[in-house]
């Protein structure tokens, strides 16, 4: 077994559960959505359970998701009026008196859960719920925030690799998080088989534009010095959610004390759609101040901001490497973090015997 | 449920050939080009009938890590048209052209309960469905009905791998399948997922549809090889061509027409998709209907029948011909 490559298109696992939608975007209207290059119709009964189904009709193709819902769960295609249920069976054929016993559309294992709607797409036999990355601060209600999605053109892998290594931010978002004390400070790295954990701390800094309004909204007025801590945790295959904020300096932050500061959770997750592109969900999730909109709004917007950033950045690598397909990646000591996912990565693409990872130009 | 319906065809090894009971061969096979097996997968393979290749299809009974071998159980009847003998006589090294794995039976996880029923030879279809049941922990039960105890193939596996959960009903042990209330007995929320002989098949959906169960949660796999009447020879004509063929009992309605060059369309063979119907004119005898294409109106009213699978039996000491138009 190959381990820890450095190919430049990774594939994703197929044993793994990813975010098709937020929940609120799975309603009694199909949904068309690519997920890890499977095209997928998402829709809810009337139940209100969510349901996945190929967005390819049995009998020619036609993607159901252009069809209209009917009845407690079914939904019927487009063209020819091919009726299936949400288990994917076919229920009626209009134009003859019997159904083919093959009429059937693969139906994938869904869970709701963190505001999200995770598809399984790999063996259904394998699909256990309690598999689901661990994001409850999206839903527990002693954090509040909201999030988007960005539709990013480039390999999902190039997206983890982004939030495996803060350094970025000095050069990508010095107006709002960024700066040198990132750099120059130390961090470690810890894994085990399913998790990756980068931490940072930086002690005794002068707040960045962003955390200074986040501490001022907590403590009025604040003025002076503070510790700022990344802590970065990445789940397999592809969530990561980070532990971020600043506490007045001095006041035992670092020995867990952070009564005195500001703490966010930045959660993201990144679903692969091609080979070549992704849809990251993310959400900024606070624990202080859950009562103001004002500021739920203001730091979705102001995350949302800084995000664009890296969706310019990650685009324009994805060209250069499409570009280049004679120069290899090199590494560097910042990408332990990344490095690790790869490897997490790499292992589970081997266990499902899938390796090499597709690295043909696009 | 991860379905494949691509038809990738490759060649395979035979890696070993056992018998199981005196008249089913297991034939385990090495692709050249793996592809994963999922529950409820079958393979179609090219097998040499007095020199030219012809299609069967037979169900993965349980395949290796990502389908590197797969292996599949044959009988060999006297009623079989010769593909099976073809297929006994495989010895391990030989090579035979096959398909990569395709799910047109899938098996749906989740479910309340299960029953999966095997008439014979059908075992084949269901085997991996209870392998993959088991593993998940989920409610089910494996009726298994045969003639004679060796006659079944694959029975001691299972009692070990499935113990209370597997019902057996052997014809000879005077402990016959009784559909009824088979039927009868399922709680709501069951998927019967069944492969076994038409007879058995069509008493199922029978007494399914009159539980007024729902329908697509009677899941069933034919490969259009087995009727209500044992096949015989008989005649077909075709007055707007002038054709008259006889189709001999070891070779289809279908194979017969095409090797007098009737030009006919079809497309699954195995009698589930209706495009190789045929207008019957006149008809001395009766039809045999073999598919599932035809409601049991549409089969009564004898006006068509699908001719990749169906035949004519003669009536009481007559000889058997069909005429028919086509299209």
């Amino acid at each position: 077994m190959k381990e820890t490559t450095v190919d430049k298109v990774l594939g994703h696992p197929r044993n793994a559960w990813y975010v098709a939608a937020w929940d609120h975007e799975v309603n009694r209207k199909p949904l068309a959505r690519t997920v890890a290059n499977r095209p997928l119709a998402l829709y809810r009964t009337e139940d209100g359970d969510a349901v996945a189904l190929a967005d390819a009709c049995w009998h020619r193709l036609a993607p159901l998701s252009m069809g209209k819902l009917e009845g407690r769960d079914g939904i019927r295609c487009p063209y020819h009026g091919i009726l299936y249920n949400s288990a994917g069976r076919c229920v009626s054929m209009p134009a003859q008196e019997t159904i083919n016993p093959s009429a059937t559309v693969a139906s994938f294992p869904v869970v709701e859960r963190h505001r999200y709607v995770w598809v399984w797409l790999g063996d259904a036999a394998l699909a256990d719920p309690e598999l689901v990355p661990d994001m409850h601060q999206m839903d527990d209600p002693a954090w509040a925030g909201d999030g988007l999605t960005i539709s990013v053109d480039c390999n999902y892998q190039l997206v983890l690799d982004n939030l495996m290594d803060l350094t970025h931010e000095e050069f990508v978002h010095s107006s709002s998080i960024g700066q040198e004390a990132l750099s120059e400070s130390e961090f470690t790295v810890h894994h085990d088989e399913r998790t990756v954990t980068v931490e940072r701390w930086m002690l005794g800094i002068d707040a960045p534009p962003f955390w200074l309004k986040n501490m001022r909204d907590k403590f009025p007025g604040f003025e002076g010095k503070v510790d700022r801590w990344q802590i970065i945790h990445f789940e397999s295959p592809s969530t990561i959610n980070i532990d971020v904020g600043v506490a007045r300096a001095g006041t035992g932050a670092p020995q867990g004390d952070r009564s005195q500061g500001v703490n966010g959770y930045v959660m993201n997750t990144i679903s692969p759609v091609t080979d070549r592109s992704c849809r990251y969900f993310w959400a900024f999730m606070r624990n202080y101040r859950l009562e103001s909109q004002v500021i739920t709004t203001q730091l979705r917007d102001g995350v949302s901001g800084v995000f664009k950033e890296d969706e310019d950045m990650l685009v324009a690598q994805q060209a250069a490497i499409d570009a280049n397909p004679d120069y290899e990646f090199y590494s560097l000591n910042i990408d332990a973090g990344g490095m690790w996912v790869r490897r997490l990565i790499e292992r589970q693409l081997a266990a499902e015997g899938r390796l090499p990872a597709p690295v043909s130009a696009g | 449920m991860a379905t494949s319906h691509a038809v990738v065809w490759q060649r395979a090894t035979v890696v070993d050939s056992t018998a199981l009971t005196g008249d089913i061969r297991r034939i385990v096979l090495a692709p050249d080009h793996p592809a994963r097996a999922d529950a409820g997968a079958h393979i179609d393979v090219r097998v040499p009938i007095g020199g030219v290749l012809d299609r069967r299809s037979y169900s993965v009974v349980d395949a290796g890590p990502e389908g590197r071998t797969l292996a599949i159980s044959v009988l060999d009847s006297p009623r079989s048209r010769g593909g099976a003998r073809a297929m006994h006589a495989l010895r391990p090294g030989d090579t035979i052209e096959i398909t990569q794995p395709i799910v047109d039976f899938p098996l749906r996880v989740g479910a309340a309960h299960y029953v999966l029923l095997a008439g014979g030879i059908g075992i084949t279809a269901v085997m991996g469905m209870a392998s993959v049941l088991r593993s998940v922990g989920a409610d089910y039960t494996l009726v298994y009905a045969g003639r004679s105890r060796p006659a079944l193939a694959y029975l001691d596996q299972l009692l070990n791998a499935h113990g209370d959960r597997l019902r057996l009903h052997i014809t000879g042990e005077g402990s016959p399948l009784d559909v009824t209330e088979l039927v009868g007995g399922v709680e709501p929320g069951t998927e019967l997922y069944l492969c076994g002989p038409i007879r058995l098949m069509d008493a199922v959906r029978r007494a399914w549809i009159e539980r007024e169960l729902p329908y697509p949660d009677l899941r069933f796999e034919t490969f259009g090889n087995s009727g209500w009447f044992a096949p015989e020879d008989f005649v077909v004509r075709i007055p707007r061509i002038g054709a008259e063929v006889t189709v001999r009992a070891t070779e289809t309605m279908l194979e017969a027409l095409e090797a007098a060059e009737v030009d006919l369309m079809f497309d699954c063979r195995k009698g589930e998709c209706g495009l190789c119907e045929v207008r019957v004119l006149d008809l001395d005898g009766d039809i045999d209907h073999r598919d599932v294409f035809y409601s049991e109106r549409q089969k009564d009213s004898r006006g068509k029948m699908c001719c990749c699978v169906s035949r004519v039996v003669a009536p009481p000491g007559g000889t058997a011909v069909v005429t028919i138009d086509i299209s």
